[in-house]
């Protein structure tokens, strides 16, 4: 009765692992290496933006041609980048009109590192 | 680690609490040994992927769930009685309040509504189970053990005493050290994962698995708030991963995202958790609001007025419930510009809501209205949630809100909307449903007592908290001056009314097992759509045939032509997915991982996080594709269940 389709998915296998070294990557970047952080901030953009891709190819089906390109999520991607652009620029909107961040003055950190220990 | 650290001494509610799980805990495994039922429990529930069985098992915890909170709410209620009481200690307070937010919202309204989706959505669009029936089972045991993890706290490791709102700075590692956090943030974390796979579930099988011919503005109005609610669900849920794990990290590992030391932003924790906070209570009102919309339209015996008007209004609520999250924190010091904007923005989601009322007006107007126990909590909440939506509107205005702020006129808010919405929707589906899910309707006039206790114990119950609040009571105290007592005494009785209304109902569930009439036909209140056009028990695969559907109501228009589900002339082998324990074992070894990280052993954490990567990696070469009901059996299951 019951029918069994035996066939390895090698796709999700290979999106998988390269799902899990990308991360690793970015983990390493931020902590490990040595660089101005600048570079680590673009460095995680640029992983972050091939790990979504490895997402729609290899995970979302987006090459199936079964139904006319009728895989391509375009609705969700649209939310999606309206969404973050909402989060991204609605923060910085929040945050930073009225708020004072006084990281930069050093006598500041100072008192309050101290007052930390004590 | 001392046993003593691990356990929580030395208060006496808590020593009670330890004792009754004990006690609950063994005579549970004591009755299934004695019954023989640990088999049947494992076969039929625990492995299960039935929809219809995953939901009951939401409602169940979830009534659980509301148990505790209430007890919790009662406690505290208590305690503010009076000025000087000395029932509950400052700090025991501060755990009772945050986890009675946590788990009301979290653990109670939410699963209670996926519970009644994961059983009506697919019997109302005609499909035999969700999109993924194994993702629904493992969405149900990450909530189920996200629950317990949350809840034990309160025995071993202490309670998390933040709020549920979870503010830094107070809630990092410096002020609050201590698992008590940590509960909070693997709690919700775990139950999460739940929550984002069950919006995608739903989604897919609303998109992809409706009956022939069934376009999407033919689909009944609460499957439609199903669908906007996990589109919420999708955009809003990661929100609060990211956050709950920056936090996480920021406790477990020592990172500044929200210290006051480093570079750290505590405000931005604020920020993150209302950008899912605001929309998470249209997660919660959305259901509700299709929930009343079926019930009125059933028993108004009309068709929903504005039925366009009414989807229309949802998806933009949605729309908008992603622009206003900064109302939670207008006294944050933000600018008169930024205030300015989501002032107006919040002021906005009053128009859609407003329509969304009058529309049921319109349904109710020159209808004969039935008289029912689900129809009379949908008619009280009309006028209350009007009350509670008003004063919202008040606490938009930020000028105000300096006012209003943190004071009692917020409780008295978002209880008027929380109750009378999503609570109200949640007992009168559960009561309209009833019938669909257990073959025997509730009582209708214990049930009528239970809604008039808890009605009339809910407006005295919180309508006093708005004049309090104008007087000044600050939320989140455990102690009241003289001058609030005679509002909280009357605050504290109407709680106990609600109480009574609650153990009312879950009485009337046990009376009308014992004694109700069995249903013999499945449409039980002469219903319109499509879930009833199945027989009562629902047989597994829900529809043995389905006609071609055009137009709403379609249950309404099958009737008319003589239509059923089971057209013997049609029938064909039906596929169904296999029970499977993988779910609850990937599931609960994932919550020994959470446990483990509570606590912050680092090793058991990634051995728990390595037994889950390998029940992933079981699944993933798991090739049981089912099985297939054949004619006969279907033939024979049907006939029985329609006494041909
Ligand atoms: C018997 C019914 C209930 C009573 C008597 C009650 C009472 C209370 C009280 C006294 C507080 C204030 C604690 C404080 O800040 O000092 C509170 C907070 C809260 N309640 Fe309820 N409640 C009830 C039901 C519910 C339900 C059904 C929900 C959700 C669906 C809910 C959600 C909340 C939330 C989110 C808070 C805020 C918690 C916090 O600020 O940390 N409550 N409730
Ligand atoms: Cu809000």
């Amino acid at each position: 009765m019951s029918k069994n389709t035996k066939h390895v998915p090698v796709q999700h296998i290979i999106g998988f692992l390269l799902s899990i070294v990308l991360t690793l990557l970015a983990v390493w970047a931020a902590l490990g290496s040595n660089l101005p952080v600048a570079w680590i901030i673009i460095a995680i953009m640029a992983l972050a933006i091939i790990q979504a891709g490895i997402q729609l190819f290899m995970f979302m089906h987006m090459t199936e041609s079964s139904s006319g390109g009728g895989h391509v999520p375009w609705n969700m991607m649209f939310h999606g980048f309206v969404l973050a652009a909402i989060i991204v620029a609605g923060s910085l909107f929040t945050m930073s009109f009225g708020f004072h961040h006084d990281h930069g003055s050093h006598t500041d950190h100072q008192e309050e590192s101290s007052h930390q220990h004590d | 680690m001392q046993l003593d650290e691990f356990f929580v001494t030395g208060e006496p509610l808590i020593y009670g609490g330890m004792v009754s799980i004990v006690l609950v805990t063994s005579a549970i495994i004591f009755l299934l040994t004695y019954l023989k039922r640990w088999g049947w429990l494992w076969r039929e529930w625990l492995t299960t992927v039935d929809h219809k069985k995953i939901g009951i098992m939401y409602i169940l915890s979830a009534l659980a769930m509301l148990f505790r909170g209430g007890v919790d709410a009662l406690m505290m209620r208590v305690q503010l009685a009076f000025p000087n009481m000395n029932f509950l200690n400052s700090q025991h307070y501060n755990e009772i309040f945050t986890t009675h937010g946590t788990v009301m919202i979290i653990f109670m309204a939410m699963p209670f509504l996926v519970g009644l989706m994961n059983i009506i959505v697919p019997l109302q669009i005609g499909a035999r189970d969700f999109a993924f029936p194994f993702v629904n089972a493992v969405s149900f045991w990450s909530f189920f053990f996200g629950a317990m993890l949350f809840n034990i706290s309160f025995v071993i490791g202490g309670s998390p005493d933040a709020g549920w709102t979870s503010y830094t700075p107070l809630a990092g590692a410096a002020l609050s050290p201590g698992p008590g956090q940590n509960f909070y943030l693997m709690g919700l974390q775990l139950a999460g994962i739940g929550t984002l796979a069950t919006g995608i579930n739903l989604m897919v099988t609303i998109l992809k698995m409706r009956a022939p011919g069934m376009k999407m503005f033919d689909m009944p109005i609460f499957t439609w708030s199903t669908l906007v609610t996990s589109f919420i669900i999708i955009f809003a849920f990661p929100i609060l991963t990211v956050a709950l794990a920056l936090l996480t990290i920021d406790r477990i590992f020592g990172s500044q995202f929200f210290t006051l030391t480093g570079e750290g932003m505590p405000m931005m924790w604020a920020n993150l958790f209302w950008m899912w906070g605001h929309p998470e209570v249209y997660i919660v009102i959305l259901p509700a609001f299709g929930i009343f919309s079926e019930i009125i339209a059933t028993f108004a015996r009309k068709q929903l007025f504005g039925y366009k008007a009414m989807v229309w209004s949802m998806i933009l609520i949605a729309g908008l419930s992603f622009l206003v999250w900064v109302h939670h924190f207008f006294t944050m010091g933000a600018g008169a510009l930024v205030n300015s904007v989501f002032s107006v923005s919040t002021m906005l989601i009053a128009v859609p809501t407003g329509v969304k009322i009058f529309n049921w007006l319109a349904t109710l107007y020159k209808s004969r209205i039935q008289m029912t126990t689900a129809m009379m909590w949908s008619l009280a909440f009309i006028p209350s949630f009007v009350i509670g939506g008003v004063t919202g509107v008040m606490l938009g205005m930020a000028a105000a809100d300096y006012q209003f702020h943190n004071s009692y006129f917020l409780i008295a808010h978002f209880h008027y909307v929380l109750i009378a919405g999503t609570v109200f929707a949640c007992f009168a589906g559960l009561v309209y449903w009833y019938p669909k899910m257990f073959g025997h309707k509730l009582n209708e006039r214990i049930g009528k007592h239970s809604f008039w206790w808890f009605l009339i114990g809910f407006h005295v119950c919180f309508f006093p908290q708005y004049f309090v609040g104008l007087d000044g009571m600050p939320r989140r105290v455990f102690a009241i001056l003289p001058e609030w007592m005679p509002l909280n005494v009357i605050s504290t009785v109407g709680a106990f009314g609600m109480g009574v209304g609650f153990v009312i109902f879950v009485y009337n569930i046990y009376y009308s097992y014992r004694y109700s009439k069995r249903e013999e036909k499945g449409d039980a209140w002469d219903g319109r759509t499509l879930e009833w056009a199945t027989p009562t028990p629902v047989p597994f695969y829900n529809f043995a045939t389905l006609p071609e559907i055009n137009g709403r109501d379609a249950f309404l228009s099958m009737k008319k032509n003589n239509e059923t589900t089971f057209d013997e002339e049609r029938l064909e082998p039906i596929h169904m997915p296999s029970n499977t324990g993988q779910p609850i074992i990937m599931m609960a070894i994932l919550a020994f991982a959470s446990f483990a990280l509570v606590f912050e052993w680092i090793g058991l954490a990634v051995i728990g996080l390595i037994g889950t990567l390998i029940m992933m990696g079981i699944r993933s070469f798991d090739y049981d594709d089912g099985y297939h009901v054949e004619v006969d059996e279907i033939k024979k299951i049907e006939r029985s269940a329609r006494g041909l």
